[in-house]
């Protein structure tokens, strides 16, 4: 029976994954490439992925750690540095020489070239990191992201990042699918190790340190684990991002870019894959689209609207995020995954309620 | 090769010598010396403050003693003296025991026959003291909050797998973690905690949060258990039924006991011996009859009445 039930949600899940694909070709065939929509659903996917990397750190094994940034920038430069086609290494890298790199290699191995790296020096800097703890390790990974960003603009490093300059011309993505396959890979692949033994070994270290290395958890093991392998998928969330992008500096991937992922996360819950990943669709569609128009000096008639102006936006989602927050102080999904079993709830409320309704009405 | 230590036909399992546990200019554990045989259940009571939980953490590896020894089926397992800031700061007895210079020689060192003895580990973490067998509660209840009662269990097995990340995540190690459900599932029913396997640990009553968090140390297939309070917070009837419980799961796993209980009817009931501690110091030790009726273990109880 209860393999049965196992096996029937295996296949609801391939099949809904399997239309959401169909949906997203489709899309693509009739809407204008340049629609909002893709917009929102590329850089949706991309947000997901770092966002759920970034949960399983801070909501699943409890590492409050804002290092993120920093690592999709390695993952970001690593991907671009060893995928510019030859033929453009001397105009992209003109005040270097063309660049010392001079050889290529093919986009999936860039990707996952792109990750070690980011797993490497996430490996690196938890070695004396992972040490610290709560806020502590919060401000020596914020610290560690912006050395990186630094490190990565300086002119002796010019041959391999261009120094401050824009890295361009390698191969970017046209299609929604290559960002919703490559992140969708991603996540499933964290979701597994989350539902392992390895993955109660890190919700018992949020829930306990003490306990959980009572029970033979080696602490510095496992904590340097979940970092490298969060740091990992940040790194390929990195990579699409600069595909996305088509050109990348390091100067893009600030501090702010980690508070916004923390801001998804925290909005998803922390502890929950499918939150995270609604939550940034949600992030990347109210601050890309939906709330736009806030930012629009608008005229009816002659009158000008008041408050709509540049920046007006900020202000708006600020004050929506502190709404959030304060009524869902475990974000929108708490610790909760979105599963067929929360749509048959969701029915179930439904019917309950119209059911009701029903009834005072032939009352 | 070292032999075995036997006492009275039974193995000797842990054997703590000398032990200080200093901390700044405050002396938590005083020169304290203690042993637990096989099959044994050892209670150690004291007044509060008395330093038994700092033993605990220093047999545990929580800490590091400022001083001593501590060995499991006589093999060393912690050994420390007073080094760096600690060497002029240090109040305790016996400070050049267990220095390099002392365990070499022959006459001075702890061990008078001058041999070393197999080591294993000298500075532990908590968890490869779980992995040699010994397993503990916490004073108060460290139950991990977002997990189910049996995935409380589960966890005790992570440690013993064969597994690595890679096969753990493509679940090519599913027989192994079969296994390690199905053990946690006999567990569980043995200790009368099926029926609510998938409630939240955190949804027991207390008496039952208790009783999971022994059967959590239990799964870590311990050979000696080392119970902080186990009975604080209970009723008679429930002190009643932890007492035989755990007298019960001795016998069915063959393990060995050291507890810390102020309950002194559950201690003088099932405990075969028992130390005193006040102060940091070992004040007596012998049977539940010999303690009853040692005039400083009353004294460290009742106070004393001084003379003007």
């Amino acid at each position: 029976m209860d393999k049965l039930q196992k096996r029937k949600k295996l296949i609801i899940t391939a099949a809904a994954l399997a239309a959401l694909f169909i949906i997203l070709w489709v899309l693509e065939q009739i809407l204008p490439a340049n629609a909002m929509l893709f917009v929102v659903l590329k850089k949706g996917a991309i947000y997901a992925l770092v966002a759920v990397s970034m949960n399983l750190l801070n909501g699943f094994t409890g590492l409050f750690s804002l290092g993120q940034a920093g690592f999709m920038l390695i993952g970001a430069y690593t991907y671009a540095i060893f995928t510019i086609p030859l033929e453009y290494h001397d105009s992209v890298y003109q005040y270097f020489n063309g660049g010392i790199i001079k050889f290529t290699v093919p986009v999936f191995a860039a990707l996952i070239m792109a990750g070690a790296a980011a797993a490497i020096f996430a490996y690196l800097i938890g070695l004396p990191v992972l040490r610290l703890k709560s806020d502590y390790l919060a401000i020596a990974t914020l610290g560690f992201a912006e050395i990186i960003r630094a490190f990565f603009q300086w002119d002796a490093l010019g041959p391999v990042t261009n120094g401050s300059n824009l890295l361009r011309q390698y191969p970017s993505f046209t299609s929604v699918l290559f960002p919703f396959a490559v992140a969708g890979v991603c996540i499933l692949l964290i979701v597994l190790l989350i539902n392992s033994s390895y993955g109660r070994a890190f919700k018992a270290i949020r829930d306990d340190e003490i306990a959980a290395e009572a029970m033979g958890i080696n602490l510095a093991k496992h904590k340097q684990l979940s970092f490298t392998i969060s740091s990992f998928f940040a790194g390929v969330g990195g990579a699409l991002l600069a595909m996305y992008q088509t050109t990348v500096q390091a100067n893009a991937f600030k501090s702010a870019m980690t508070y916004e992922i923390l801001l998804i996360v925290v909005i998803g819950g922390l502890g929950s894959v499918s939150g995270s990943v609604l939550s940034s669709f949600l992030f990347i569609a109210a601050s890309e689209w939906w709330l736009r128009f806030l930012d629009a000096d608008t005229y009816i008639g002659a009158f000008k609207v008041p408050l709509l102006a540049s920046g007006f936006r900020k202000v708006v989602f600020s004050v929506i995020i502190m709404i959030v927050v304060l009524f869902y102080r475990n974000g929108i999904m708490g610790d909760k995954e979105l599963s067929a079993e929360t749509f048959g709830g969701i029915r179930r409320f439904l019917r309950k309620r119209l059911g009701r309704r029903k009834e005072e009405v032939t009352k | 090769m070292s032999a075995n230590t036997v006492q009275n036909g039974k193995r000797n399992v842990l054997r703590v010598e000398n032990v200080t546990m200093q901390f700044g200019g405050v002396i938590a554990v005083n020169n304290l010396s203690l042993e637990v045989n096989e099959g044994e259940i050892v209670a150690l009571i004291g007044p509060n403050g008395a330093g038994k939980t700092t033993t605990f953490n220093c047999i545990t590896g929580v800490y590091e003693p400022t001083n001593g020894e501590i060995s499991f089926y006589d093999q060393v397992i912690v050994r420390n003296h007073p080094t760096g800031k600690m060497k002029k700061l240090y109040a305790g007895e016996n400070k050049d025991l267990y220095t390099r210079a002392a365990l070499r020689s022959p006459e001075k060192g702890a061990h008078g026959d001058g041999k070393r003895r197999s080591v294993k580990v000298l500075r532990p973490t908590p968890d490869q003291i779980t992995k040699l067998g010994i397993a503990r509660t916490f004073q108060n209840i460290r139950l991990f909050k977002s997990m189910t009662v049996f995935e409380n269990v589960l966890i005790a097995k992570h440690v013993r797998a064969r597994q690595n990340i890679f096969t753990a995540t493509f679940r090519l190690n599913y027989q192994e973690e079969k296994r390690a459900r199905e053990e946690c599932l006999a567990l569980l029913e043995e200790q009368g905690l099926l029926p609510m396997k998938d409630d939240l640990a955190t949804s027991l009553p207390y008496g039952l949060q208790r009783r999971l968090e022994i059967s959590r140390a239990l799964a870590t297939n311990p050979k000696l258990l080392l119970l902080d309070e186990p009975a604080a917070g209970m009723n008679p009837q429930e002190t009643q039924e932890l007492a035989d419980f755990i007298v019960h799961i001795k016998n069915k796993y063959n393990l060995t006991v050291l507890l810390i209980e102020h309950h002194m009817d559950l201690v003088m009931r099932i405990s075969d011996r028992i130390y005193v501690q006040d102060f940091g110091k070992l004040i007596a030790h012998g049977t539940p009859a010999e303690v009853q009726n040692n005039q400083r273990v009353i004294d460290a109880y009742l106070g004393v009445v001084e003379d003007a």
